[in-house]
Formats: C-alpha cells, sequence, structure tokens
C-alpha cells in the first residue's frame, strides 16, 4: 500500500496561486513524471508531496493516510534533489547513516541497509569518501543511495539528472529506470525534460501554468494530446500546427490550408471530422516523423495524403535529417531517413501520414 | 630581417619605459615603508622600553636605542607594581580580563550560529525586519546604552563586577556576530536543510550536525573578532568596574594616572604589552584563517 493520491490541491503565495486544482494519483510501484517547462508548478507540487511546502486547499494522501500537515521526517518518503544536497562535511557512508541515525534505526539494520544499497548502485569503494571528492555522476548515485537506504513508501525526485553532462544524464537515466524495476518503488518524477519522461514514466502528467494538462500513459500523451499546448511539448522537433479549415473531398472530410504557390492545398482526413462542424476553423496537429518522401513504397499506404512543399533548411543528425518545409506562410519541420531526405531548394512531394494527425479547436485549444 | 630591425628600433624605448617603471617602483615602496615606519615605531619604542630600566630611560629619553636589557619591568608589572594602591601588578586585571572576554566571546558567537542559523534557515514572518533591527546594533555606538546597562547591572546586582561585563559584552556583540553567521548561513543550500527534514532531522541536528560543521571558517572570523573587540573594550569597564574588578584596559589607564612620583615608562611600556599580548597571540594563530574566512563566500 503506497499510493499517492492528490485531491484538487490548491498552493498560493499571496495573491498568487501557482497551483489550481490538482488531481492526480499514482498506483503502488508506479512511476509518475511530472513534466512542464519551468513555472508549471511541477516542483512546488513536489515540494508539497514532500511536506516541505504547506497546503493551502485540497488534500494529499501517501498510502491513504491524509498528510496535509504531517512533517516530512513522518510522512515516510524519500527525495533526491537536483543540487543533490549531499552533507558536505560527512563522509558518503555518513551521509547515508544520517536519515537511519535520526530515526533511531538499530545498529545491525543501519550496517544492513548500507551494505545491501551500496551493492545494489555499486558504490562501495566510494563510501569513505566526502562528496567533494566525487564527480557529479558519483553524486548522483550516492543522493539515490541516501534515499534508498531508507526503504520509503514513496520515492520523490526534483530534477535529478539535470546537473549532469549530456551523455551520463542517458546513463543515469538507464540507471534510474533499471532501479525502479528492481526496487519497484512508487515514484514521483519532475523534470523539464520530455524525453526523460517518456522514457521512464508508466504515466505523465502535462503541468502548465499551475493546471495538469493530460495525465495518461507517455504514448497516450504523444499520440493523443490532450491540448495544443501538451501536444506542442512533448516531442522534439515540435509537433507542426496548421491553421486550417474542415472540408469535404470526394465526398470524405479533409481540411484545407493555403499552401504552395498560393494554391489551397486539401488533406483526406482519416478520421471523419465529427458531425456539424464543416466549414469550421480548426488547427492540423503532424508531427514530423509523419512526414515523408511520396516514394512508391508508401504510396500505397492507407491514410495519406500528399502535398507540394519548398524545402528551405536541411538539417541532417546522422541518424535522420530534419528539413524545414515551406507551407504557405508557414514553416513545417519534417523528420527524414538520411536516404530519403530533400535537398535544399527542392520543390518536395510530402506524403502526409494522416491517421496520427491531430485536430484542435483554435478557441478552446482543445483535441478535437 | 625586418623583426630584428623593428625590435632594435623599438629598443630605447622600452629602455625608457623600463627607467621609468624602476622609479615608479621605488617611490611607490619608499613611500609604503614609510608608512610602515611610522606604524611600526610606536611599538618598537614600547618594546624596546620594557626592556630597558628606568635609569637608563630617565638619562638617555623615552626615544633612544637600549644600552642596557632587562626583565625586571616585565616581573615588576605582572606581579608587584602598585595601581591604585593596589601591589599586585597587572596580573589580577590580566585574568579578569581573560575571564570577561572568553565567556563573553564563545556565549556571544553560540549566540550569533543560532541567531544567523534562523535568520537564514528558519525564516518567519518579520524575521527580515527582525534582522535589520539587530543590524542596528552594528552602527549603534556603546556609549548610548551606557545608561541604560548601568541601570539593568543595579537591578541583576552584577555592577562592579567581571561577570556584569560578560553580561554586557554578550548582548553588544550580538549584532555583529548574527550578521558574520547569517551572511554565512545564506550561501548554505536550503536543500540541504530540505534534506535533512525528510531525513527526520529536526532543528537541533540540523544545527549540530549539518549547519555547525560547515561553520568553522565564519566562527574562526567571529570569535577573532569578539576576542580582540572585548580585550580591547575600554569604555564598559572603567564605566562599570572599578577597583580588583576592572579589565586590564582599564587599569593600564589607572596605571598611568597613578600618581606617583616619578613616571616608570619601562614598568608601563611591559603592562601596555601584557595587555596587548592575548589579542595578538589570537591574531597571529588565527589570522590566515580570518582573511580565508572573510573572502569565503560560498560552500562548495
Amino acid at each position: 500500500m503506497s499510493t499517492l493520491t492528490i485531491n484538487d490541491l490548491r498552493k498560493s503565495f499571496g495573491l498568487v496561486e501557482v497551483l489550481k486544482g490538482i488531481n492526480l494519483e499514482a498506483r503502488t510501484g508506479e512511476f509518475i513524471a511530472l513534466v512542464g517547462p519551468s513555472g508549471c508548478g511541477k516542483s512546488t507540487l513536489l515540494a508539497m508531496i514532500a511536506g516541505l511546502e504547506t497546503v493551502t486547499a485540497g488534500e494529499i494522501r501517501i498510502g491513504g493516510r491524509l498528510v496535509n500537515s504531517v512533517a516530512p521526517k513522518d510522512r515516510d518518503i524519500a527525495m533526491v534533489f537536483q543540487s543533490y544536497a549531499l552533507y558536505p562535511t560527512m563522509t558518503v557512508r555518513q551521509n547515508m547513516l544520517f536519515g537511519m541515525e535520526s530515526r533511531g534505526v538499530p545498529k545491525d539494520e543501519q550496517v544492513a541497509a548500507i551494505k545491501r544499497v551500496a551493492a545494489l548502485l555499486q558504490i562501495e569503494p566510494l563510501l569513505e569518501r566526502k562528496p567533494g571528492q566525487l564527480s557529479g555522476g558519483q553524486r548522483q548515485r550516492v543522493a539515490m543511495g541516501r534515499a534508498l537506504v531508507r526503504d520509503p513508501k514513496l520515492f520523490l525526485f526534483d530534477e535529478p539528472l539535470s546537473n549532469l553532462d549530456a551523455k551520463l544524464r542517458v546513463d543515469m537515466r538507464t540507471e534510474i529506470k533499471k532501479l525502479h524495476h528492481r526496487v519497484g518503488k512508487t515514484t514521483v518524477y519532475v523534470t523539464h525534460d520530455q524525453v526523460e519522461a517518456m522514457t521512464l514514466a508508466s504515466r505523465i502528467a502535462v503541468m502548465h501554468q499551475g493546471e495538469v494538462q493530460q495525465f495518461d500513459e507517455p504514448q497516450t500523451i504523444y499520440d493523443r494530446p490532450a491540448n495544443i499546448f501538451v501536444a506542442g511539448f512533448m516531442g522534439s522537433p515540435a509537433m507542426n500546427f496548421i491553421p486550417a479549415e474542415l472540408s469535404t473531398i470526394d465526398g470524405s472530410d479533409a481540411v484545407s490550408f493555403p499552401g504552395h504557390g498560393g494554391g489551397l492545398t486539401t488533406l483526406k482526413l482519416h478520421r471523419s471530422a465529427p458531425a456539424g462542424i464543416s466549414g469550421r476553423r480548426v488547427i492540423l496537429g503532424i508531427r514530423p516523423e509523419h512526414l515523408s518522401r511520396n516514394n512508391p513504397e508508401v504510396r500505397g499506404k492507407e491514410g495519406l495524403a500528399t502535398l507540394v512543399a519548398p524545402v528551405e533548411v536541411v538539417e541532417p543528425t546522422g541518424a535522420e535529417t530534419m528539413a524545414v518545409l515551406r507551407v504557405g506562410e508557414l514553416e513545417v519541420v519534417g523528420r527524414f531517413t538520411p536516404d530519403e531526405a530533400p535537398r535544399m531548394g527542392e520543390d518536395m512531394i510530402v506524403s502526409v501520414d494522416m491517421t496520427h494527425a491531430c485536430l484542435f479547436d483554435p478557441a478552446t485549444q482543445r483535441l478535437i | 630581417m625586418a623583426d630584428l630591425a623593428l625590435a632594435q628600433a623599438l629598443d630605447p624605448e622600452a629602455a625608457v619605459a623600463g627607467r621609468r617603471r624602476l622609479m615608479a617602483r621605488v617611490l611607490i615602496y619608499g613611500i609604503l615603508g614609510l608608512f610602515a615606519l611610522v606604524y611600526i615605531v610606536p611599538l618598537l619604542v614600547v618594546v624596546m622600553n620594557s626592556f630597558r630600566d628606568q635609569p637608563e630611560i630617565a638619562r638617555n629619553g623615552l626615544i633612544s636605542l637600549p644600552q642596557s636589557f632587562g626583565l625586571d619591568a616585565w616581573w615588576s608589572a605582572w606581579d608587584s607594581y602598585c595601581i591604585g594602591g593596589n601591589c599586585e601588578g597587572m596580573k589580577r586585571y590580566f585574568f579578569n580580563s581573560l575571564w570577561m572576554t572568553i565567556p563573553a566571546t564563545l556565549i556571544s558567537t553560540m549566540l550569533g550560529a543560532m541567531n544567523g542559523y534562523v535568520l537564514s534557515k528558519w525564516r518567519f514572518r518579520g524575521s527580515e525586519i527582525l534582522f535589520t533591527c539587530m543590524l542596528l546594533g552594528v552602527f549603534m555606538p556603546g556609549q548610548i546604552s551606557l545608561m541604560p546597562w548601568a541601570f539593568i547591572l543595579g537591578k541583576l546586582g552584577l555592577s562592579n563586577s567581571v561577570v556584569g561585563l560578560v553580561v554586557v559584552h554578550c548582548v553588544q556583540g550580538l549584532s555583529f556576530t548574527t550578521l558574520f553567521c547569517r551572511n554565512y548561513y545564506i550561501s548554505v543550500p536550503d536543500d540541504l536543510i530540505k534534506a535533512a527534514r525528510i531525513d527526520g532531522a529536526g532543528f537541533w541536528r540540523i544545527f549540530w550536525k549539518i549547519i555547525l560543521p560547515l561553520s568553522p571558517p565564519i566562527l574562526i572570523v567571529t570569535v577573532i573578532w569578539q576576542f580582540t573587540g572585548i580585550w580591547n573594550e575600554y569604555l564598559f569597564g572603567v564605566v562599570f568596574t572599578s577597583g580588583s574588578q576592572q579589565p586590564i584596559t582599564a587599569a593600564l589607564v589607572a596605571l598611568t594616572a597613578g600618581g606617583t612620583t616619578a613616571s616608570a615608562y619601562d614598568v608601563m611600556s611591559a603592562a601596555v604589552l601584557i595587555g596587548a599580548l592575548p589579542p595578538l597571540l589570537v591574531y597571529f594563530l588565527g589570522g590566515k584563517y580570518f582573511v580565508r574566512g572573510l573572502t569565503q563566500g560560498a560552500i562548495k
């Protein structure tokens, strides 16, 4: 029983409301990522779960117990900080012992816990060193070790990888995933990196302006984003948004927008649009990887539509090539395999995979 | 070839610049040396006079090179010279100062550390205002509080006692010690405190186990500052105590105003040096930490 339930949680600093009614729940053993741009309230939310910030309204339950006014130490949680927050005057061993000593854990249990966790994280050789003598990755490990020795109900991570360099970050990401798999603790993980959220989490809460925009499994969030913000935030390069108008072509629903050479481009929709919105303005969302060169292999596939677009910029990354295409007044980014990558200045015939297209309401910004 | 020609063409100018630089150096070091001399000469005179005997000083004048050497003046100043009708030398006052300075330094430093800890890590509504008010004490001249202290010491029954002076110096020192420690603790990351709170440590455990072990640089600064300040303090000493309870600074003045027939410059010099030794020792032992502590900002 180590669930986390958050009901209509609110937080105000003076007149500024930073969290506006958050609802979340994590099942036992689940890995929840809170992701969003800086200032979205994700770190505040985590601090409230930890008990480091007071609750203005609403409730937080850990394992079913209401913990709104319970002190951090009595919430049975452990936290890994962005700055690692290792006690600089203590050795790694003392850092890991500190929590257990504070709680009066029996000596033999302390020794056993250190042994178990040091083996798990492979930090035995570091136990007698001070944090100042460790590299960034080692400190990160020790910070996790300090959280693990306590065997808490809930793990909280506050952007734990953002102080590491790019390569180490990817390694540690894998490490955390393995660790969670092995330990199986309920985890809440705050990050501003959508890739981290996608790779680690069993469910993601995308936050923006103090509200949860969408709380769902990673693939659902990626494929069917609840609104334009989520669609634009998750995925890199970001989803392309094209203002368009609903129309019909050959008796089926389609979207039209200004295209190449001032003419109207019309793409047939894969799903029929909800009745009664024909002629309405919508925003068409297409991910870069759903554009491809119109070649014979793809031509037969279902749900494809084509358009012609001049190629303005080509950016090879090795594994794939990004290209900026001009569609009417807009720039649209496509992601291509290197062998079918466009050339600069080419007028490319592009296949659009309309099975993955999203339509958004321009007024409410929501997915239609 | 071209390079060589260029170098030769430049050479005379370089020589002129070199000469000019040398002149500037000589001038700078000359002036600095002069200032250093102005600073050091009084100390030299006092040190030399403390080892000369009185007849020689009387004969050759106060400022002259020593013709004799003896430790009599030091023994006399320490043990037997008569001050205000009391012929025990400086030792009683020396120990008065010591028993005043050590507790007052330790207590005010500890209180400052605790204040700084609270004001930086456990902020509460109004804590900034409180800190600003405490800062006023840094700028407040001591004589303003003479009357209130006289009243309070009287009420406490601590007038004319070393303990009374300890109380005065503890309170008077709080502004400085709090300022030092608070500004130092501001640079201790708040995440450490949060981590410790989650780890189950309370207010005092965090202070003892996390904050204090990080504090030696600032504690050394504070202790040196407080020790020299309290040891050298004169006003409170002379106003609130008299006779056998006086600290050494007050006794030194009593010694010069002794009203005895001839001024014993040798003994006076030795007495002054006895009075100056402890702060000097503290500085020699801790001076490098003092400078390091003052310049050290963040804890990494």
